[in-house]
């Protein structure tokens, strides 16, 4: 067997870092899996604290917002219903953002002392919230038929406001990891974006308000937020054409989301070989 | 030893201008490293060291609106883990690193490992590299023994599959059968330590890097993986062993690098290379001396004034070598009034091993200066460094005073009619009368 060789240079990047990021598929999935087992360990109700957190959280949003402050849902959908679509893939969104930002500095310990392409540990971490995110996912099901509720053809398109809400998340976490390595204040602001992008995002109340208010000086940045048009259209999917979806919200989510991506993928490949000066 | 420097600088100047030709020979380069420099920067600032985002924006906010940067209490101050190193390792050799800390040698070893990158230069490597930086990489202490097998050996880059077809192997090598679904959190240390090197024991590079991991662990054991070491390295693995413990580096190792403050400053056979680094490691220091009782070392008890140790130099050498024998010196202030007192010498080498210990006879003494002396013989220690100790004993049982390593000596190689250089093994190498006759010549029948 002929063994290629390694050359090791200032500012050379890997010429075969794709192919070993393949040849470590393995390593992505054991570290995956460490994640998942490892959250868990040592509570006493397991995993079912996926499902506690975004029950209750359901439940007390739709005390305050239908019950006190009155918000309407989309006509033909019960509140709790469409709450929880929002809380879903919210909650996916954001975990899997914390993770992949946090992702680099939580494992310092490997990257001082042993090589593989950086990108496995972002990738891996994105494990725990999709566990989290099935779930949850089940838990709307449940509730869905609780409602009688059945979905549609357009719940074929579900996967595809997955991966676009996945993808989300690697774009805005990814620049964050690497930044996160050099300095900590990320930590801090990561669960401080979360729970603003909470309110600036249609959770708790549906988009369609705010296209009643198109005048309103606010409403371009409103749909500026990419993560508008993967909630309307996750729930679209889930809940069907009684929920409100505007397709080109869609279109800003998906430009912006390829455009970071893009750029927060250079970043990251560009500062990888510094982390260990830095971390 | 300078031919054998004057033979690695024509080899350096190869490397620079005749790569190709040096890759063509019959023995293959593994691993060239050229000019390998590495440069941190590191930043004194008044206040703290933290860099965080608020010190850089206020840094910039202040230019933008016309301040100017402050200069005075941010330097940057350059330091170079390594500078200038060059070297090559052929395929099969088992190299070890030795150097003080920071020396680089650690850094060197990222570099190969490709953890971190040089500043200048360029490394070249042909094969698979596992490198053991440290026992148990990423082992989490929540996970079992048989899942951090697992994780660990895959970080290590083994596959899933191979790791399987190990794992009984590694389990039995560690030694921890009873324990695989524990997690290592309740593991004992010695177990952890049995465990991750086990995982990497049964790694299967062509080239291995390994960190100071024999530092720990228990002497049986690491016998036991010195061993699978050497056992690996004779299967045409190519070793590269950092540790400070020159006798591990020995015993495994047939060529050494030796670096100082970045540089690597000699290569070359083991033997040779360890045997430098210890000469100028060892500062000889034959007398010491105080001329008040106020600045001696000791207490209220004892103080010392002198100790020395005068060789009795042969013919008008000016240097101790086996044959030399030396006279030990010593005197001491006694501020008791009547004590029973005894002294106790121990000789030791530079690792601190102790070689010997002698001690007097106790007897009583009064206040005042008392002094004596004791003859080491010559064709008696063997050639290295040693350290002489002196203490201080009452009543034969209570240590009064310890002077640590007050004298230093080394002692040079001698040899007459021996063809044979490698190093003298033992720390003594006494000269016993042998009788030695033919008892039963055999007679040619012709």
């Amino acid at each position: 067997m002929k063994t290629h060789e390694v050359v090791i240079q200032p500012g050379r990047s890997e010429r075969h870092y794709w192919r070993d990021l393949w040849r470590n598929r393995e390593l992505l999935y054991i570290l995956s899996m460490r994640d998942v087992t490892v959250r868990y360990k040592q509570t006493a109700l397991g995993t079912a604290w996926g499902l506690i957190r975004p029950l209750t959280t359901m439940l007390i949003m739709v005390f305050v917002f239908s019950k006190i402050a009155k918000l309407p849902p989309d006509p033909g959908i019960p509140y709790p219903l469409m709450v929880l679509g929002g809380i879903t893939v919210w909650t996916f969104f954001s975990t899997a953002f914390t993770q992949i930002s946090n992702s680099v500095t939580l494992n310092s310990n490997l990257v001082t002392k042993v090589y593989f392409p950086r990108l496995i540990m972002p990738l891996s971490s994105i494990a725990i919230s999709l566990v989290d995110f099935l779930v949850s996912l089940g838990l709307f099901i449940l509730l869905a038929i609780w409602y009688k509720f059945i979905p549609d053809w357009h719940l074929l398109l579900l996967p595809a406001f997955i991966l676009l809400a996945l993808l989300a998340s690697f774009a805005f976490g990814l620049f964050f990891a690497a930044v996160n390595v050099r300095f900590r204040d990320i930590a801090q602001l990561i669960p401080f974006i979360v729970q603003v992008g909470f309110y600036i995002c249609p959770i708790a109340y549906s988009s369609r308000l705010v296209a009643d208010k198109a005048s309103e000086w606010w409403a371009p940045f409103y749909w500026a937020n990419p993560m508008v048009g993967i909630i309307d259209g996750f729930r679209w999917s889930l809940l069907g054409e009684k929920a409100y979806f505007n397709p080109q919200s869609l279109l800003i989510s998906v430009s912006i989301v390829l455009v970071c991506l893009t750029l927060s993928l250079y970043f990251f490949r560009k500062r990888e070989n510094t982390f260990v000066d830095d971390i | 030893m300078r031919i054998l420097a004057h033979v690695f600088f024509l080899k350096r100047q190869h490397s620079h201008s005749l790569l190709l030709t040096t890759r063509s020979s019959p023995l293959m380069s593994v691993i060239t490293v050229e000019n390998i420099s590495k440069q941190y920067i590191i930043d004194h600032k008044k206040g703290k060291g933290v860099n965080t985002l608020r010190d850089v924006i206020s840094e910039n906010f202040r230019s933008i609106f016309g301040g100017k940067k402050d200069q005075t209490t941010i330097t940057h101050e350059e330091f170079w883990a390594l500078r200038d190193v060059n070297f090559s390792i052929e395929q099969g050799d088992r190299v070890g690193i030795i150097g003080h800390n920071g020396a680089g040698k650690s850094t060197m070893l990222k570099i190969l490992s490709k953890i971190i990158q040089p500043t200048t230069g360029t490394v070249r490597i042909r094969g698979r590299v596992a490198s053991l930086l440290e026992v148990g990489t990423g082992f989490h202490p929540e996970l079992t023994g048989r899942e951090n097998i697992f994780l660990n050996g895959s970080l290590l880059g083994m596959s899933r599959t191979e790791i399987k077809k190990q794992f009984d192997e590694i389990v039995a090598f560690a030694g921890v059968e009873r324990f695989l679904d524990t997690p290592v959190k309740r593991y004992s240390s010695g177990m952890y330590v049995r465990l991750g090197f086990a995982i990497s024991a049964h790694l299967d590079p062509e080239i291995m890097i390994v960190d100071e991991v024999l530092a720990v662990g228990d002497a049986e054991f690491q016998k036991k993986s010195l061993g699978k070491m050497r056992d690996n390295s004779a299967s045409g693995r190519t070793v590269i062993f950092v540790s400070h413990n020159l006798t591990a580096v020995q015993a495994l190792c047939n060529k050494t690098l030796y670096f100082e403050k970045g540089r690597l400053i000699e290569q070359g056979e083991t033997n040779q290379v360890v045997a430098s680094y210890l000469s100028k490691v060892s500062k000889t220091r034959l007398v010491r001396q105080w001329d008040t009782p106020e600045e001696a070392p000791g207490n209220d008890l004892v103080r010392v004034r002198r100790i020395e140790l005068i060789p009795d130099y042969l013919d008008d050498l000016t240097h101790i070598d086996v044959r030399t024998s030396m006279k030990f010196r010593f005197e001491f202030w006694n501020m008791m009034d009547r004590a029973n007192l005894n002294l106790s010498l121990h000789l030791n080498s530079l690792t601190g091993e102790c070689i010997f210990n002698i001690g007097t006879q106790s007897q009583p003494y009064g206040k005042g200066l008392i002094a004596g002396e004791c003859t080491i013989p010559g064709y008696f220690l063997n050639d290295g460094s040693y350290t002489i100790s002196m203490m201080i004993v009452k009543d034969t049982v209570t240590p009064v005073f310890v002077m640590e390593e007050g004298i230093t000596f080394d002692v040079e190689d001698y040899r007459e009619g021996i063809a044979w250089y490698g190093k003298w093994p033992g720390y003594v190498r006494p000269q016993f009368p042998f009788h030695i006759k033919m008892l039963e010549p055999v007679v040619s029948e012709s």
